[in-house]
């Protein structure tokens, strides 16, 4: 007999409720597309030095003529400066890409980890907690941006975390709902009978009920960011040297693309964002039908 | 004159897993001003049975034999003549039914909806009817304005026998009407459903896997293992002599208190109910049952008389068990 | 086979007990209003009364999971301290098992972690592996290697509250609180878990409080029976006597009202148990008591005091097992 131990068992469990999630995800046609409308963006992200040398992007090294219409040589045409657009979209997707994820991943943290705890601690801490949330809730995210722009300077970073101080308590609130419901339960008592502490309620019992809900939130509030950041660049709050596809949208309005009728400077980004954000939606909606909580926890 | 008749009714779901058969060759039948009880526990069939009745069963169910609603087979009926059967001829209380009242409604909003639909009567008409409906389960009528949260327990489960009465029907079928009650609470329900018994002539089927409610209220009763009927006969001889392993577990599993017998000796049987799906094969208890032979994992014991009762077990009749 | 009064000293006591809750509309319901309460070393006491009627507040108190208002819980002799720590400390002496197995164990986790998290959250992982094998095997589920990997859902009723038990048993607990234990199990499959905790109690010598409104699992496995109403344990004392013969009238009704008990005639209480944010001044049940309805109190003289006069708590009376009920017409038929 092997030597059983919780962590093994625990090991083999995730395994295999990842496997089940991973199987059943296959079968979704709504999320398949998703994903492979992501991976494609992501692989393009990553291979872009490969695609397109860095030199692409140089507007004293453009080599194409002004806003020449999509030919052979430049699949979606030039800008203003003779830049290839082709080049500058798929360099854009980094920038997009990471900036998106990287506000998504600290607004899903503080989320869940707020939200989870505003609803275990009742009493003092849990009122303090909830207030927090709501004050965060209501600041409004233009003028937060301006403002910390103006103050701290025009950077990514800047971007990242405008973005996520602005959206985690839309998170937090979902997921304090989850947690109420989930610390009604009989297993929660039983869990304080054992003699569990706050700690191991909320990390053992709480969070992996909670998870699907994070999960699935988690590839919605990607799109938001990636939308977000789109939007703060284009009214030039990002990091102006960067290239993003809220960057070249910006770039494209005030050099008056619109009137020149290069329409594929516009379209080209414009059209990888709405790509993008529906992948992410797509894959957002096929987890939370997978993982809908009525059906896992029977 | 018969209100309710199966006439070897089997009823199988179609699953993922393959055909589940929830109710096997079923014969039982009622008359007005009777009361039929139906012992069981989860996974028996019978509430695949009672909501037969109206046909309330999922599409791909596949019902064969009779089930006769006032001598017209149900299952046969248009929709039509279904429509007017259902709440009107008979009504279910459902398991939980104390639940499925909506939380945002008022309790006369809830009570008038069957009556306006089944009757042409305005919301004066239907708000007095109300208020004659809560007064006969022993609610006042003031309490028509509350919302289900202000009720406790037992009074939903009356406003939930009120709906049932609405529309007047001849047959109630109540499906585990006090498993979430108190003794106190559940002799009051018991008690108010004898009493409409008397009153309107009602022919009621109760269903519970409680054997003792069962021989207090009901006239007959059957019991129900593995969509088969294994005994059935008078209501208080089947739970004092118990023919069948079964019903005998069935009836020690609520002790007869001040009988030294019960006393530091709980009965039960081990294992667990078998699911529909997955019989074993001869007599379904076989694997669980105290007296069985060799004979009953093989052939299936079928129904035999025993004096004025019925019991399908090859040893019924050797020893009262 | 009766209990074996070991030590003199009780395994649990509850002083004048008392336990209030906030209702959302200000008012405050006293769930438990004042009781003393002894469980013997090795017994198995039912506290039983209808919903609201506070056993199950009373048995969370018990065991550390509510602070009382008023009054304290001793546990072999020693008042209870609510200090994080004692309280942790004694979680491994008493143990609960709940009403729902379904509800009781995470649907995320397996057997094994369902059962070893007891022994994860005290930090005992010495040989974690045999003493969860031996919690299941003693619950009845063997082989328990069979086990480990299972869900939840994957078992039957009777085997998720064996799983449950065996998570309670698997810290060597003293004590077991059971809430229901058997009520939400088919018929069938109750005998033989009421059988196994029988079983715990001779084996073991497990203390067992048993919460129950089911008077036959009282009759079934109990030493001695505690009727509670509104808060107050109104009568107390060995089973065959509360049961066979009940001298209070609310413990008369209900068991009256027992199916197939054919020797009282049916007393049915009219209307509901009042709620706990207004308690009846005097006797807590005379709104209700078909003795003050019917005048056998007044024929005793005692009706007045059934109205206006509040019923003392009763006394825990040591190791003794004698029967008590709080109750004037007892008391005056008592002095005759």
């Amino acid at each position: 007999m092997t030597s059983v131990s919780t962590r093994s068992i625990v090991w083999a469990r995730r395994r295999r409720s990842w496997k089940q999630l991973g199987d059943q995800f296959w079968r979704s046609r709504t999320g398949m597309l998703g994903l492979a409308i992501f991976v494609t963006f992501a692989a393009l992200a990553l291979a872009a030095p490969m695609l397109f040398d860095s030199s692409q992007l140089d507007v004293t090294k453009a080599t194409g003529g002004v806003y020449e219409s999509p030919t052979a040589r430049y699949w979606l045409g030039t800008d203003d400066a003779g830049r290839n657009v082709l080049a500058l979209v798929v360099w854009g997707a980094r920038i997009s890409l990471l900036v998106g994820l990287c506000a998504t991943v600290l607004s899903m943290f503080i989320g869940t980890a707020v939200g989870i705890a505003s609803g275990h601690f009742r009493g003092l801490i849990g009122g303090i907690l909830d207030r927090l949330i709501d004050w965060f809730l209501v600041i409004p995210f233009l003028p937060l941006a301006i403002v910390l722009a103006t103050v701290l300077g025009k950077s990514l970073l800047n971007i990242i975390i405008v973005i996520g101080v602005t959206s985690w308590p839309a998170t937090a609130r979902l997921i304090r709902a989850q947690t109420l419901s989930v610390e009604g339960r009989p297993y929660l008592e039983r869990a304080k009978a054992l003699g569990a502490g706050d700690l191991h309620q909320m990390t053992r019992h709480v969070l992996p009920n909670v998870m699907p809900l994070v999960l699935a939130n988690t590839t919605l509030a990607v799109s938001i960011s990636i939308l977000s950041e789109t939007t703060l660049s284009f009214l030039g709050l990002g990091d102006p040297t960067a290239v993003s596809w809220g960057t070249i949208l910006d770039d494209a309005f005030s050099t008056g693309a619109i009137s020149a009728g290069a329409w594929w400077y516009l379209a080209a980004p414009g059209v990888c964002v709405v790509l993008v954000v529906l992948a992410f939606n797509l894959v957002g909606r096929a987890l939370e039908d997978i993982l809908d909580p009525r059906e896992a926890a029977q | 004159m018969t209100l309710l008749e199966f006439d070897d009714v089997s009823i199988t779901y179609q699953s993922g897993q393959g055909p589940v058969p929830a109710v096997r060759n079923v014969s039982l039948s009622l008359s007005l001003g009777q009361t039929l009880g139906i012992a069981g526990e989860s996974g028996c069939g019978k509430t695949t049975l009672a909501d037969s009745v109206l046909r309330l069963l999922p599409k791909s169910a596949q019902v064969t034999g009779h089930i006769r609603l006032d001598g017209q087979d149900v299952m046969a009926m248009s929709f039509g003549q279904l429509r007017a059967a259902r709440w009107a001829k008979a009504a279910v209380v459902f398991q939980g039914a104390m639940h499925a009242l909506n939380p945002v409604q008022r309790i006369e909003t809830q009570l008038a909806e069957p009556i306006l639909l089944h009757e042409d009567v305005g919301g004066q008409a239907a708000r007095a009817r109300v208020g004659e409906l809560l007064e006969q389960v022993g609610l006042p009528a003031s309490r028509a304005g509350d919302y289900p949260h202000q009720l406790s327990g037992g009074q939903k489960q009356r406003v939930m026998i009120a709906m049932a009465l609405a529309c007047r029907p001849s047959l109630l079928i109540a499906d585990e009407p006090t498993t979430a009650l108190d003794v106190m609470v559940q002799a009051q329900v018991l008690d108010l459903l004898s009493s409409l018994v008397k009153q309107f002539g009602l022919g009621v089927v109760l269903i519970s896997h409680d054997l003792s409610v069962l021989a207090g209220a009901c006239d007959r009763v059957a019991v129900m293992y593995a969509g088969r009927i294994v005994e059935e006969g008078a209501a208080s001889d089947v739970f004092a002599r118990p023919l069948h392993p079964y019903a005998k577990a069935l009836a020690g599993a609520f002790p007869r208190i001040g009988d030294q017998a019960f006393r530091y000796a709980p009965a039960g049987l081990p294992g667990d109910p078998p699911f529909p799906g997955d019989l074993p094969p001869g007599c379904p208890l076989h694997p669980r049952c105290p007296i069985a032979i060799d004979a009953c994992s093989t052939v299936e014991p079928l129904l035999t008389r025993h004096g004025d009762r019925e019991a399908a077990c090859h040893r019924a009749g050797e020893v009262l068990v | 086979m009766t209990a074996t009064y070991g030590a003199d000293r009780s395994a649990l006591e509850t002083r004048a007990l008392e336990v209030e809750f906030r209702t959302r509309s200000g008012d405050i319901a006293r769930a438990v209003d004042g009781v003393n309460l002894a469980v013997h070393r090795g017994e198995i006491l039912a506290l039983v009364g209808e919903s609201g009627c506070g056993k199950t507040t009373l048995a969370r108190t018990i065991l550390g999971l509510q602070k009382p208002a008023a009054g304290a819980v001793y546990v072999g002799g020693e008042k209870l301290s609510y200090r994080a720590r004692d309280l942790k400390a004694y979680r491994r002496r008493a143990q609960l098992i709940l009403q729902d197995p379904s509800g009781a164990l995470n649907p995320r986790h397996t057997v094994y972690e369902a059962v070893a998290e007891g022994l994860r959250v005290h930090g005992l992982h010495q040989g974690e592996e045999a003493k969860v094998a031996d919690a299941l095997s003693r619950a009845g589920l063997r082989p328990p290697e069979r086990f480990y990997l299972r869900y939840p859902h994957e078992l039957s009723g009777g085997q998720r509250q064996r799983v449950v038990i065996a998570g309670a048993l698997v810290l060597d607990p003293e004590i077991i609180v059971a809430d229901e234990p058997v009520s939400s199990l088919d018929a069938s499959v109750r005998g033989e878990i009421l059988a196994l905790l029988l079983r715990l109690r001779d084996e073991l010598g497990l203390t067992l409080l048993v919460v129950t409104h089911d008077l036959g699992l009282a009759w079934n496995i109990a030493d001695r029976v505690a009727v509670m109403y509104l808060g107050r344990i109104i009568e107390i004392g060995p089973t065959e006597e509360i049961l066979a013969a009940p001298q209070h009238p609310y413990t008369q009704a209900l068991l009256s009202v027992v199916p197939e008990v054919a020797r009282l005639d049916p007393i049915v209480l009219t209307g509901e148990t009042p709620d706990p944010t207004r308690i009846p001044a005097g006797c807590r049940f005379h709104t209700r008591c078909p003795a003050l309805a019917d005048g056998t109190a007044a024929a005793a003289g005692v009706d007045q005091r059934c109205r206006t006069v509040e019923l003392p708590m009763i006394a825990v009376d040591g190791l003794g097992a004698g029967h008590t009920a709080a109750c004037h017409l007892v008391e005056a038929n008592a002095h005759r």
